[in-house]
């Protein structure tokens, strides 16, 4: 039969696939991250493959194992094929390969696309392993231009915009709309750097105060430069594998439950709104996949390139009500201890930064907290954790949920 | 190219944008608008970002709009923007409907406000290529 265009309809969703066709299938069975900070005796590719080591030893498996790549590319030791080059530079001979082009959402976005890669059949088992030498890799004007070309190149950046300008211009309009202080935006750095104060790893440990953050360099009003995450080298990888293989490895497997992406824009000056992100949508398809709400989260890594982003996603993603994150941080909510323990490992802010690899960390802090093997900032009794990425200016965002039960 | 712009991000005007640019060195500002559907839009597009027609003219702006949101950048992108740093980054809706990205001129940081009514100012850097800014409005 010809197909007429009267024939043809659009079906609801739920008609081809069922929201829950991911959750439970897939687990993570390794995961390590690099020394982080400043690392010039490591090129960008040499990070990349030691993160891939080290998460294969922390899996128990050797390279010939894995037949599934994924990584992002790098802005200090760019390759048109990426993932090929690293599958070359390992000799490993992949049946699904990929590079992520860019960070932020689209390592979760990458994560759950080898999720169903898993699940069709495409692969087995996945190494996911990223890094870059943002800090020693290049000079800090080619750092800071290569991450303001984010902006249109037309209508953004001839006018002279920094990457920390174009969050600003989300902070102003979340103060202005909400009433969020400067002291509120501080908090969540601060909440940050006690975390990472508990991690050996960190790349900036020292306790800060609120003054400190106030009183700190102002780089674009009214973010100062403590509400600034951190530039980095640095690698992290993980390994995926199906649920039924994922019995087989050393550690406790830590499954994917929940997994969403939402797009609003790319330029900021297209933004529907400054003030709510397509975190609501990545969050809610993540929520309802898991078969989970956010009351049921005992920790959350919620991307955190600057201190504004903090408070929108918390808000997108249910933890809080629209305009009330920068009290629900201020009031210790998010602190170790707090009803919703969040950026454990320090952060973006205090962590580490290298760019696109900086969701990875979000990933390997939440499999370590759901192993109970964070050390000194373990959360008590974690069960279930979120970790959500958002990429260019608040633009692609993407959630994961993830729990020690595939039943959750 | 005036010396003090040397070095600039110079936008590169294409087969689409170039009715923009050649408004902007004619001091004036134009968005697109759809034919078929009378959809306003910024930044030109060869299609409408409505209703997907391809038949877009270009409409003369009032060159009036608000501050939606602004930064004051203490620390340039690079040294060709350092002679005018402290700058005012700000998204300013026009008084048509679109937003643009520009930089607020004319004025004092410290009196910026959201909602404050802007009006556009034209900045040559070369001769192929004009920069909209913007200023507050007269009746402020």
């Amino acid at each position: 039969m010809q197909r007429t265009k009267s024939s043809f309809r659009v079906l609801p969703r739920s008609a081809f696939i069922e929201m829950d066709t991911l959750r439970g299938k897939v687990a993570i069975v390794g995961a390590a991250d690099t020394e982080v900070g400043k690392l010039p005796q490591f090129s960008a590719t040499g990070l990349c493959v030691d993160a891939a080591r080290r998460a294969l030893k922390d899996a128990g498996i050797q390279k010939d194992q894995v037949d599934g790549l994924v990584t992002c590319n790098s802005f200090a030791e760019p390759y048109m094929y990426h993932a090929e080059m690293i599958a070359e530079y390992l000799q490993i001979f992949p049946r699904y390969c990929v590079t992520a082009a860019a960070g932020g959402g689209t390592t979760f976005s990458s994560i759950q696309n080898a999720v169903a890669a898993i699940v069709s059949g495409l692969c087995d088992t996945v190494l996911v392993t990223m890094a870059d030498s943002l800090r020693t890799g290049l000079s800090r004007e080619q750092a800071m231009l290569i991450q303001a070309s984010t902006g249109h190149p037309e209508f953004e950046i001839p006018y002279g915009p920094t990457v920390p300008a174009f969050y600003a211009l989300i902070a102003r309009a979340h103060m202005e709309e909400y009433g969020t202080s400067p002291e509120q935006l501080a908090a969540v750095a601060v909440n940050a750097r006690l975390h990472a104060a508990r991690n050996p790893n960190a790349q900036m440990r020292e306790p800060i105060t609120i003054e400190d953050v106030l009183n700190s360099r102002m780089i674009a009003d009214p973010l100062h430069l403590l509400d600034c995450s951190l530039v980095s080298d640095g690698g992290a990888a993980v390994i995926l594998t199906s649920a039924e293989r994922a019995m087989d490895f050393p550690h406790a497997p830590v499954y994917l439950l929940g997994s969403g992406e939402g797009h609003g824009h790319e330029h900021i000056s297209q933004a529907r709104s400054l003030t709510t992100s397509a975190a609501l949508e990545s969050g809610a398809a993540a929520y309802k996949m898991a078969g989970l709400g956010p009351g049921d989260i005992d920790v959350a890594q919620i991307y955190d390139c600057f201190t504004p982003v903090v408070l929108i996603e918390l808000e997108d993603l249910g933890f809080c009500k629209k305009g009330e994150a920068g009290a629900f941080v201020a009031d210790g909510h998010t602190a170790l201890e707090g009803t919703l323990p969040m950026n454990t490992n320090g952060g973006l802010l205090s962590y580490c930064h290298p760019g696109n690899p900086g969701s990875m960390y979000a990933l390997t802090e939440a499999v370590f907290q759901l192993r109970n093997a964070a050390g000194e900032r373990q959360v008590r009794n974690a069960e279930t954790a979120l970790v959500h990425g958002q990429g260019g200016i608040m633009s692609s965002h993407a959630t994961l949920i993830l729990g020690k039960e595939t039943n959750r | 190219m005036t010396e003090a712009h040397a070095g600039k991000r110079f936008p590169r005007p294409t087969a689409v944008t170039a009715g923009y640019w050649e408004g902007c060195h004619k001091h004036r500002l134009l968005i697109q608008r759809c034919t078929q559907c009378e959809h306003l839009q910024f930044y030109p597009r060869s299609i409408c970002s409505s209703c997907m027609g391809r038949e877009l003219g270009w409409v003369h702006a009032s060159g009036q709009g608000q501050v939606s949101s602004y930064t004051v950048i203490r620390h340039p992108v690079s040294k060709a923007y350092a002679d005018e740093t402290p700058y005012v980054l700000a998204l300013i809706r026009l008084a048509e409907g679109p937003t643009m990205m520009s930089v607020l001129c004319n004025c004092e940081p410290e009196s910026i406000r959201v909602g404050l009514a802007v009006e556009v100012v034209f900045e040559r850097w070369s001769d192929e290529i004009t920069i909209a800014k913007f200023q507050p409005s007269k009746g402020n």
